[in-house]
């Protein structure tokens, strides 16, 4: 690996001008997901470099061999078409993107945000003692608050993890769409109103990393940032420790004045949290009274249209395929998940 | 806000003197003040000047009402060149301000005035400059170019270009009248509904983009009929210039895929005007589906833009090769294949929603393909090269820096599209540098190679060689120095739209950026003055029809062409039509001519698209009276039009043989500047 990440930075000149490279964090990331994209990133680049490189080369090769003013040189003023060189231009670019193709289509399977995480990294398998951590995500304008289902707190502007410990993220949002982006954990993943993503990750090595919102979502966008601590597993207990010490309740009146757009706001410990708070943001029903998108799905569901749905969905399933949910979201928020916090 | 009467509100909607954002004492208030006084001052001078040599109906009778695709050619270029001017004052705001906004310092544009600017700049630069330009090209010479008088609706061009004009109008006035939109160029909800931005700008960007989206709908049909129907005699699909093939592929995409932006942009203004909820986040309404249909129009859209100059960079090599373009029907081939394919791209804009892995990697997998075809492009046009005599003009030289700029750009363009990378890359300021690098290398260094192709057909004289190098080099090196760091910053894990940072060591590569906007720009004032200086020197400059020695049709006419494009419509025979006339020794007839056929100039373009873009307006300021009135107007408008019977009328056989003969036309005929 380290032959090709050497290949890699002889090709990005710009890189070589940092001498401590440790800036590049996509180079260098420390958590195992994107570490895997990263060296993805940089094994194709070196595949396409592979007949990038002697494209310019030749165009600088030929525009200068055959200038005008050389009258040695060759020209075969009507020659317009060889069937081999014709194969050649064909070929050449397909087979890159043959190589290529393998690649990203093995490796959008094996990052794939949604996928449960199997290893700490590539040598290090994971303490089978150590359950994933949960962590429960909503982007608000404009902070980010983080939900610690199995330790009950929460957190604002403030993300920490111990080392090697896989991390479950279910990710969605109060109101606008942002991406939620720990640059050297693993890729970005949207956040989005009444809708769920999840991201799978690890961290590899302890430190202070940063996040931040990778999608414009107004005014307060730009201060939409967060650090994000890996910690050794006492590091960790020792941070849930602090939160607990300093926290306060993050009672639904406490959140609807969260729910406000800020910025810049300072980090924010909870010691605990009214129940089922981030099922009630997923599916936009914090305020007493509010119907819940799950129960209206529930409901529609049941309806004509929901059981005109349901003989599609037979009718489909007889046909051996698959058709999505007739509802808001891609992935729904069901309602075990509700029952798990 | 002041008390407001009933009346005001019938009368003016919801327009008012704090609608003025150059009344306010704050900083931007002062910078669009300033802004707004030089535009008046401009503007004033320019009229003053046009009243006062009584020219108004000069332009009214030859420019405004011409059904002429020389002229609306030429005019789509001017107005693509003003709005280059006011695009790049966009970027020059955001590079200065991400120069210095670090730390404490907070910089000199909040963030409501610059998520202003990069929206405009994003969606000025790509409709009224990218489009307008490509448009304005195609315009002028294709129909020279497969041997037509005109195109085949030469009234719908003119109302495809003033529907334009008012676009670009819209987004003009929002600088001075309320506030532009904030939610990026292609204005995704939720910002962009009616919750979140409340204020008139989302809908000048809605009713501006209808505008011209509507008027590009109709040059796409209208060139695409062109091209099938009006065809010189033996110029069969596979004997057409690669450029007027790229134009029928363009104005293929443009009919299957701005149909879907209008439709997209309605459902939003419904959602706004009506309160329905197609994208809201409440009540069954989702943001994804706009970004699917947005996407499904903007991803052709990019390749609408660049198909054009892939036909221009094949027309400028083999003339400066000296040799027929290498692979013509395999050039086609992906043209085609690159027009099928951009169909079936558009998810790799959102690899990170959240889409499983098999959908990812099948977009990812068809976002590669399409670089076969392109690849094989660059190839072609490398071989076109290799054993010929290349004479590196001007144009050439912007040919040359294509290819050396949208390689790379095409390389990294290929990373973007691993899906797994891209979930690093995405939206991050690799994205931003990735993006510039194959629109400035490919779509803006076409458009200059472009004009400084045919500026000589379209004028009779060529353009100063020494300031068009200039402007290359300037935009060459200020190209690398200004996104260069934009790739470094990617990597480093910074992201797009910021309007601050944090962290001091970045702020070296933000400053080098802001150098490599400033070189840019002098590469944009050399091309001012290269079009100043060759106009002042024109008689110096002037040339003969055919001044590259080139192959295509148009090179066959005189510089400028006549109203009537050929006096005698010609026969092809060959693929590179005039190169083989030339070379069977043809002369140009002098005499035997017949009275030409030809449209005649009407002013209900220029008529129907004014009440549109007042309908449009009133619905901006919600003055519901205008709308309707205008509504009415242009509904009327059409159905009048339809009883004009005074469509046509004939170029006499005299006029034709005294212009034919002119002197003019002949003492340069012979002529070449290569020669």
């Amino acid at each position: 690996m380290s032959a090709k990440r050497l290949i890699g930075l002889l090709l990005a000149p710009a890189v070589l001008l940092l001498g401590g490279c440790q800036k590049l964090v996509l180079l260098h990331p420390q958590g195992f997901v994107a570490k895997q994209q990263s060296d993805i990133m940089i094994t194709s680049t070196i595949i396409i470099a592979i007949i990038i490189v002697p494209v310019l080369i030749a165009i600088a090769v030929v525009a200068w061999k055959y200038r005008a003013s050389n009258k040695k040189a060759k020209y075969t003023p009507e020659w317009d078409h060889s069937s081999q060189l014709e194969l050649l231009v064909w070929a050449g670019p397909l087979l890159i993107i043959i190589a290529v193709g393998a690649i990203s289509w093995i490796g959008t399977h094996k990052t794939d945000p949604y996928a449960k995480i199997d290893r700490a990294d590539a040598g290090t398998a994971i303490n089978a003692a150590d359950k994933p951590l949960e962590v429960d995500v909503v982007s608000m304008r404009w902070k980010w608050l983080f939900f610690y289902p199995q330790y009950g707190i929460a957190t604002v502007n403030e993300l920490a993890a111990p080392v090697n410990r896989p991390i479950n993220f279910k990710i969605t949002s109060s109101d606008m769409m942002d991406a939620f982006f720990v640059p050297t954990l693993a890729g970005m993943i949207y956040t989005m109103p009444g809708m769920q993503t999840q991201l799978h990750a690890v961290i590899n090595k302890p430190g202070k990393y940063k996040g931040m919102s990778a999608n414009f979502s107004g005014a307060g966008f730009t201060h939409m940032q967060f650090w994000f601590y890996g910690k050794t597993k006492q590091g960790f207990e020792q941070w849930v420790a602090k939160v607990r010490a300093k926290g306060t309740d993050l009672s639904t009146s406490a959140y609807l004045q969260l729910h406000k757009p800020s910025i810049a706001v300072p980090v924010t410990y909870y010691t605990k949290f009214s129940p089922g708070l981030y099922s009630r943001i997923l599916n936009r029903c914090v305020i007493p009274g509010q119907v819940c998108l799950s129960q209206q799905m529930a409901y529609d569901r049941r309806t004509d249209e929901g059981k005109l749905w349901q003989k599609g969905k037979d009718k489909v399933k007889a046909m051996n395929m698959s058709m999505p949910m007739p509802a808001v979201t891609s992935k729904p928020a069901s309602a075990s998940t509700a029952a798990a916090h | 806000m002041p008390h407001r009467s009933e009346i005001w509100n019938i009368l003016f909607g919801r327009l008012s003197l704090d609608s003025l954002p150059f009344l306010k004492t704050d900083l931007e208030g002062r910078i669009v003040l300033v802004t707004f006084i030089a535009v008046s001052i401009g503007a004033l001078v320019i009229l003053g000047l046009i009243t006062k040599y009584k020219k108004w109906g000069y332009l009214w009778k030859e420019w405004f009402t011409s059904v002429d695709h020389k002229k609306l050619g030429i005019m789509y270029m001017i107005l693509a060149t003003v709005m280059l001017l006011r695009g790049f004052s966009d970027a020059i705001m955001m590079r200065s301000q991400q120069a210095i906004s670090f730390g404490a310092n907070h910089g000199y544009l909040p963030p409501a005035h610059y998520d202003q600017i990069f929206t405009a700049h994003g969606s000025i630069m790509i409709f009224f400059v990218g489009m307008a330009y490509i448009v304005g090209l195609m315009n002028f010479i294709m129909p020279l170019q497969i041997g037509s008088r005109d195109v085949a609706f030469p009234w719908l061009n003119n109302l495809s270009f003033w529907f334009t004009f008012w676009g670009a109008v819209m987004f003009m006035i929002s600088l001075f009248l309320g506030d532009f939109s904030t939610a990026g160029w292609l204005g995704y909800p939720p910002i962009s509904e009616l919750a979140h931005s409340p204020g008139v700008g989302v809908d000048y960007y809605v009713w501006g983009l209808q505008l011209s989206g509507v008027g590009t709908l109709l040059t796409g049909i209208n060139f695409l009929v062109t091209v099938v129907k009006m065809r010189a005699p033996g110029m069969t699909l596979m004997k057409m210039p690669m450029f007027s093939w790229t134009t029928l592929v363009t104005s293929g995409l443009i009919i299957v895929t701005f149909p879907v932006l209008t439709a997209t942009l309605f459902l939003l203004s419904v959602d706004r005007y009506l309160g329905t909820h197609f994208f809201t986040s409440a009540l069954g309404g989702d943001l994804m589906l706009y970004i699917n249909l947005i996407w499904v129009w903007g991803h052709p859209e990019v390749y609408i833009l660049i198909m054009p100059l892939f036909g221009v960079f094949s027309e400028i090599v083999p003339v400066f090769s000296r040799k027929p373009l290498f692979g013509y029907s395999s050039m086609v081939y992906a043209s085609v294949a690159i027009m099928v394919l951009s169909y079936l791209v558009w998810l790799h804009h959102f690899f990170t929603m959240g889409s499983g892995s098999a959908v990812n990697s099948f977009f990812s997998l068809t976002t590669m393909i399409i670089s076969i075809p392109t690849g094989a492009k660059i190839f072609n046009w490398l071989f076109t090269m290799y054993k010929g005599r290349v004479k590196v003009t001007v144009p050439m030289l912007w040919t040359m820096g294509f290819l050396f700029t949208f390689t790379i750009g095409g390389m990294t363009g290929v990373m973007l599209s691993v899906a797994p990378a891209d979930f690093l890359l995405h939206n991050s300021l690799f994205l931003i540098a990735h993006f510039h690098n194959v629109i400035i290398g490919g779509v803006v260094f076409g458009i200059f190679a472009a004009i400084n192709f045919w500026f000589p057909k379209a004028f009779g004289y060529k353009l100063d060689e020494f300031w068009g190098k200039l402007s290359f080099w300037g935009w060459q090196i200020g190209f690398w120095v200004a996104f260069g760091p934009l790739y470094v910053l990617g990597l480093m894990g910074v992201t797009r739209r910021m309007s601050h940072f944090d962290d001091p060591s970045l702020q070296k590569w933000f400053i080098t950026a802001a150098v490599g906007a400033a070189i840019i720009a002098f590469g944009i004032f050399a091309f001012v003055v290269q079009l100043v200086i060759s106009f002042i020197r024109r008689k110096e400059y002037a040339v003969g029809n055919d001044p590259w020695d080139a192959r295509t049709l148009e090179w066959s006419t005189s510089s400028p062409p006549p109203a009537y494009n050929f006096a005698f419509i010609p026969r092809v025979h060959e693929r590179d039509a005039w190169w083989h006339m030339k070379k069977n020794g043809y002369k140009r007839p002098q005499e035997g001519f017949n009275p030409i056929h030809m449209p005649r100039n009407t002013g209900f373009g220029v008529i129907i698209a004014t009440l549109s873009f007042l309908c449009c307006f009133g619905l901006v300021w919600y003055i519901w009276w205008l709308a309707a009135v205008c509504f009415v107007g242009m509904i009327a408008s059409v159905i009048f039009h339809t009883f004009n019977y005074h469509r046509d009328e004939h170029i006499a056989a005299e006029d034709v043989h005294k212009s034919e003969n002119d002197p003019d036309h002949w003492a340069l005929e012979n002529q070449s500047v290569l020669a």
